[in-house]
């Protein structure tokens, strides 16, 4: 099993779920986080930890979301390791408002 | 500026990492109660689950930092005081963790063969504490009150084939005790229903998939009423929507050749261990739930029943204990504090702070709130007086027989894991302290 991040990430970026994870296994592009899957060990801590509700557990994803666990593997192949808490994108919170979160 | 943290599990690395890594160039001493190092990962996290003890390598880096050290086999609070830490070290952070358990507060509850689910966990990984604990594993029986990871841990390990359990890291004494167990049924009580678990799903799916092992629900249970509907149905209990629909699932599979048994019981207090001398029975009480969703309350009814057995383990929360000398909040068994402070020079992390809660990475968070309240109040810390840690030191060294070190440590490690190279183990656990010195 493994955590997928998903599209509500997007324009967030938020990282509560960064500065949770017992093992640094989220990479960036800047605009997202991801996970890298060989990292995880599904401690769960990130799927709260997230404000917008961005993260799954694999088995828990909705079938219209599946696509993602695709996509965290190539981002995680091509962009660096994230560490400890950053400031959001802007426009985060009314991301956030919008998705009604 | 040099920082005292005491306990080495998660919370007091993370927040030692979160130090390390500061502007302000800060160095770290490390104390710990055992000879050993990682708190809960080593003791707690279940011995089939060796993915997540993987975090030890991130406890490894920060242990490499030249700006840490590591004084194990330390009691703080006897071999030394908070005090006399407070007086050599700019700041202490305590992160000892939750050392006790809550009680149900039932009769019967120290008769033989109730224990807390706390000293199976501690047994079955090898703390020292608890190598000459015994458990009635002849009880074809045996009941678990609580519904958390906790419990699912513990109804996994007597319910898996042992044969599965021979390749881990799990300590021999419980290894050879489980061969023997006579343990084929085991109950699982929760005084709530399937909306309010705490279980997370990864978990259930383990439980359910257990070899030879049929799992069900008692009483139908899993019909929900509509405010629990309500409460399941919300975003943030996704964990338990997932639950319910897998113990649904459960109800259609054919019992083939299931040789044990899993029953969960939702709806039930435990009102009575019954017996002499020694567990019998476990007597229960119905509950029901009243009120609106998310804000219901438990009302009990007068309908009693009894489960027969003779192993009934309590799972009802872990619990902090008083450090002398640092300001204790009774009710909730956690250090008095605001953000990880209890005083300038003075903070806590992890369980000791927030209660039991939460999983490992959950830490990682808390100790950086605590280390932004100590970056707070930098300016106002004294600056360590390197000789005053350097008599600590010469006195702990007077105190305690020996003081072990990170790279004594690595020692001990090294030789559990040839022991356990042998017979294609992750390490064969040293569980005495004694022996665990005797390495060095």
């Amino acid at each position: 099993m493994t955590h997928v991040v998903t599209e509500n990430c997007n324009g967030c970026r938020f990282t509560d779920c960064v500065a949770t994870c017992p093992v640094t296994c989220f990479h960036t592009d800047g605009n997202m986080v991801y996970i890298d899957t060989e990292s995880c060990v599904d401690c769960g801590a990130c799927v709260s930890a997230c404000p917008v509700d961005a993260i799954y557990q694999m088995f828990m994803l909705p079938d219209e979301l599946t696509n993602w666990i695709d996509i965290n593997r190539e981002k995680v192949a091509a962009h660096p390791v994230i560490k400890g808490k950053h400031d959001p994108l802007p426009g985060a919170e009314q991301r956030q408002e919008a998705l009604g979160l | 500026m040099k920082i005292a943290i005491v306990g080495s599990g998660p919370s007091g690395f993370y927040a030692a990492d979160s130090l390390l890594n500061a502007e302000a160039g800060f160095s770290v001493d490390m104390f710990e109660k055992l000879p050993v190092p990682f708190g809960l990962v080593r003791s707690g996290v279940a011995p089939d689950h060796p993915k997540l003890k993987s975090v030890i390598s991130q406890y490894e880096e920060v242990a490499s930092n030249e700006a840490f050290r590591f004084f194990g086999n330390v009691n703080i609070g006897v071999d030394i005081t908070v005090d006399e830490l407070s007086e050599a070290y700019s700041a202490v952070i305590i992160a000892s963790g939750a050392q006790a358990d809550r009680a149900l507060g039932i009769p019967g509850e120290h008769l033989s063969g109730s224990h807390s689910a706390r000293s199976f966990v501690n047994w079955y990984n090898g703390h020292p504490d608890f190598r000459h604990e015994t458990f009635n594993l002849s009880s074809e029986v045996a009941v678990i009150v609580g519904m958390g990871n906790v419990a699912m841990d513990v109804a996994r390990i007597l319910l898996k084939p042992v044969d599965e359990l021979r390749t881990t890291d799990i300590a021999d004494h419980a290894l050879q005790a489980l061969a023997d167990s006579k343990v084929k049924e085991v109950h699982i009580i929760g005084r709530r229903g399937p909306a309010q678990m705490k279980i997370s799903y990864k978990e259930m799916c383990e439980i359910a998939t257990l070899k030879n092992c049929s799992v069900s629900v008692a009483d139908n249970g899993l019909e929900l009423s509509a405010a629990c509907t309500a409460e399941i149905e919300s975003r943030t209990n996704r964990e338990n929507s997932f639950n319910l629909k897998l113990l649904e699932a459960q109800a259609s599979k054919s019992s083939g050749d299931n040789t044990r048994q899993c029953i969960f019981h939702f709806l039930k207090r435990p009102e009575q261990l019954l017996g002499d001398t020694k567990v019998t029975g476990l007597q229960l009480g119905r509950n029901h739930l009243v009120g609106e969703a998310f804000s219901q309350s438990i009302l009990e009814s007068s309908v009693l029943e009894q489960i027969p057995c003779g192993l009934v383990f309590r799972s009802v929360g872990y619990k902090g204990l008083p450090m002398p000398g640092v300001d204790f909040n009774h009710d909730k068994h956690c250090i008095t504090h605001s953000n990880g402070r209890v005083k300038p020079g003075l903070y806590c992390t992890g369980w000791i702070k927030r209660g039991p809660s939460g999983v490992i990475g959950t830490n990682r968070a808390d100790s950086m709130e605590t280390v932004a309240s100590l970056l707070e109040d930098a300016s106002g810390l004294a600056e360590t007086d390197e000789n005053a840690v350097n008599d600590l030191v010469e006195k702990l060294n007077r105190r305690v027989s020996k003081v072990v070190s990170f790279s004594d440590w690595q020692k001990i490690d090294a030789t559990e894991k040839a022991l356990g190279e042998k017979n294609f183990r992750p390490r064969q656990k040293l569980v005495s302290v004694d022996d665990m010195l005797g390495c060095l």
